[in-house]
């Protein structure tokens, strides 16, 4: 029983998930959505890759590959640096969202429109 | 080990952190910032002279060799690209000597802009899809930044909407390059290339590149993904405006091009139909929101929208003459629209506004800066012999000779509405007469000292200079262009160039 499929249905419902929060007029929920985006992306890239379990990318001694079939440890270090980089980005748009809320004193993006055309 | 690919990128990383350094020390932090620039436009010279007499160059980080390693490389596109993001940064700095008011540099202004090049930068050099995320990323915390230095509420609306939908843009591109590593199993974009013809399921291949194209269309600004742009570019201090302009949207169109002539040229037709349509109702779609605007800045931000799509056109149409008048329309965009952001920045120190009713007069008080206003807005406008006449040319003739008489008729006609915009900027704000009254005062009380306006007047006049080079001394850049262009279909180039000669 692989873990696959449920990886994908999850993936799945974060992004939708997160496409209907950041269609919310709430500036929160914008936020909120877009953290669950971030996750989603991540979760894809592990489950797209492939998982194997219990068999660690290690290569023993005196040989130059390893044996048999191991976990590829690169998307996990793709999504380890993509989670550091969300990390700083959504901290700077909840800083954001905070610095709008007192400018503008609405937690509503419908309030936000003298900068449009 | 080519040290010259990645001195590009750790000249503004090290001008950057030195200007951290000097904190309190704004005036070091100012002639930091211009060094740094100066060395980074020598640098990119450098390099673009080595991969002019040698080819594309690669250099293996670490040691690691490619695909297993993250490399650098640099071919004439990248090569070009950075000396005009070092020459670029290097006018805006020296613009924002003076114009950039201190509690702007208090928050940091001065690294930032470094960080900025740093990670423009390297998103030009980089040869590997997941290393390019990493660079957009770098670079969209900068400008995320200098977005809202100063904290003005028009600075804070703009910056929701560019951060929300860059980030979403960023995320679709993190999505795309986890499919593409679990469909290819590397990530490298020469190994993608020479692998792309191995893919079992091409409509999963073709829909990985939708998404690409869809992530990087929103960085370029292109129909129907530019909200974000008319919606913020108006709002920082204008010599932010200025490097936004000249730089962010090109990384956009720079990654469409490297992606849709390296690698993701299996399915040409479904790409290359939709980047057509897209950049025909990108041009008019951009002119026509401008010629509603009566605001200096909108307008220019709204002709930005409306000149990416002659770039995207130019990949559509994928010939080398097409290509290489991309190539040029892209250095030919830079030059001009940033000219023209800090002409605006000029007329607001003179007249304390950037709202065309209330601006006039300006051709009586300011002659030599009209002149500077019409040779650059003439040349965004595609009139001989400035710069924009002969990217247009090219692009045009391209389109000829392809048979897209479509494309070519729209972009005629936003050439004609462009010329529309920038008569009623020139109408409006230097011919007419002050509305202020007769002997209202030339200048604002913002107007800098005599010796000062100099520092404001240099970069505006060498980038005017620059579009006039470009239109009439045209063979050196003409002959740049058609090299990158023909380099650029040439994808076993690039390819050996990384790999090694013994790659399929």
């Amino acid at each position: 029983m692989t873990a696959e499929p449920f990886l994908a249905i999850l993936v799945g419902v974060l992004f939708a998930t997160a496409t209907y929060l950041m269609l919310r007029r709430s500036l929160v929920k914008l936020v909120i959505g877009l953290v669950l985006l971030s996750n989603a992306a991540n979760l894809l890239i592990f489950a797209t890759s492939g998982l194997t379990r219990g068999a660690p990318p290690l290569i023993p001694e005196g040989m130059l590959v390893p044996e048999g079939v191991v976990a590829d440890p690169l998307p996990q270090a793709l999504i380890l640096t993509a989670i550091v980089i969300s990390f700083g980005v959504l901290a700077f748009a909840v800083v954001l969202i905070h610095r709008a809320y007192e400018v503008v004193a609405a937690d509503d993006l419908d309030k936000m429109k003298d900068t449009d055309t | 080990m080519r040290v010259e690919v990645v001195l590009p990128v750790i000249i503004p990383l090290l001008a950057g952190s030195l200007a951290l350094a000097f904190w309190q020390w704004r005036s070091v932090q100012r002639w930091v910032g211009v060094l740094g620039s100066i060395a980074l436009t020598g640098a990119g010279f450098w390099l673009l002279h080595a991969v002019w007499h040698e080819g594309v160059l690669a250099m293996h980080m670490g040691g690691w060799h490619a695909p297993f390693g993250i490399v650098l490389v640099a071919d004439l596109l990248s090569a070009t690209m950075v000396v005009l993001t070092g020459v670029m940064g290097l006018f805006v700095a020296i613009y924002s000597l003076v114009s950039m008011r201190g509690d702007h540099e208090r928050f940091g202004y001065h690294p930032l802009l470094q960080l900025l090049l740093a990670g423009v930068a390297g998103a030009f050099l980089t040869g590997d899809i997941f290393n390019l995320y990493v660079w957009i990323e770098v670079l969209l915390v900068a400008s995320f930044a200098l977005l809202i230095l100063g904290g003005e509420r028009a600075q804070m609306e703009g910056a929701i909407k560019y951060v929300t939908l860059n980030l979403i843009s960023s995320l679709i591109l993190l999505a795309a390059v986890g499919l593409t590593y679990g469909v290819f199993g590397t990530l490298n974009m020469a190994d993608l290339a020479a692998k792309m013809g191995e893919a079992e399921d091409t409509a999963l291949v073709t829909a990985i590149g939708v998404l690409f194209m869809v992530a990087f269309a929103i960085k370029a600004a292109a129909f129907p993904l530019f909200f974000w742009l008319p919606a913020s570019y108006h709002t920082p201090p204008v010599a932010i405006s200025g490097i936004f302009a000249a730089l962010l949207t090109k990384v956009g169109v720079y990654a469409l091009i490297r992606f849709f002539t390296l690698m993701f040229t299996e399915a040409p037709e479904l790409t290359q139909t939709i980047l057509l349509w897209g950049a025909g109702f990108t041009m008019l779609t951009g002119v026509l929101g401008a010629a509603a605007q009566f605001e200096f800045r909108r307008i220019l931000a709204f002709h930005s929208v409306s000149q990416i799509g002659y770039m995207i056109m130019g990949l559509a149409l994928y010939t080398p003459l097409a290509l290489a008048g991309a190539l040029l329309f892209i250095i030919h965009h830079s030059v001009v629209k940033t000219n023209l952001f800090l002409i605006s920045g000029l007329s607001y120190f003179a007249r304390g506004t950037h709202e065309l009713k209330d601006l006039g007069g300006l051709y009586r008080t300011h002659p030599g800066l009209s002149v500077l206003f019409l040779i650059a807005a003439l040349s965004l406008a595609g009139l001989p012999p400035l710069s924009g006449f002969l990217v247009k040319l090219m692009l045009v003739r391209a389109g000829l000779e392809a048979e897209s008489y479509g494309i070519v008729a729209v972009a005629l006609l936003t050439g004609l509405l462009t010329f529309y915009s920038m008569v009623k900027i020139w109408a409006e704000a230097f011919w007419k007469a002050d509305p202020r009254g007769e002997g209202a005062p030339a200048n604002g009380p913002a107007w800098p000292g005599r010796g000062a306006q100099w520092l404001l007047y240099g970069p505006v006049i060498g980038l005017a200079g620059l579009a006039v080079v470009m239109g009439v001394a045209a063979e050196p850049f003409l002959q740049l262009a058609l090299a990158a262009g023909e380099q650029m279909l040439d994808t076993d180039g690039y390819i050996e160039a990384v790999l090694g000669a013994e790659a399929p």
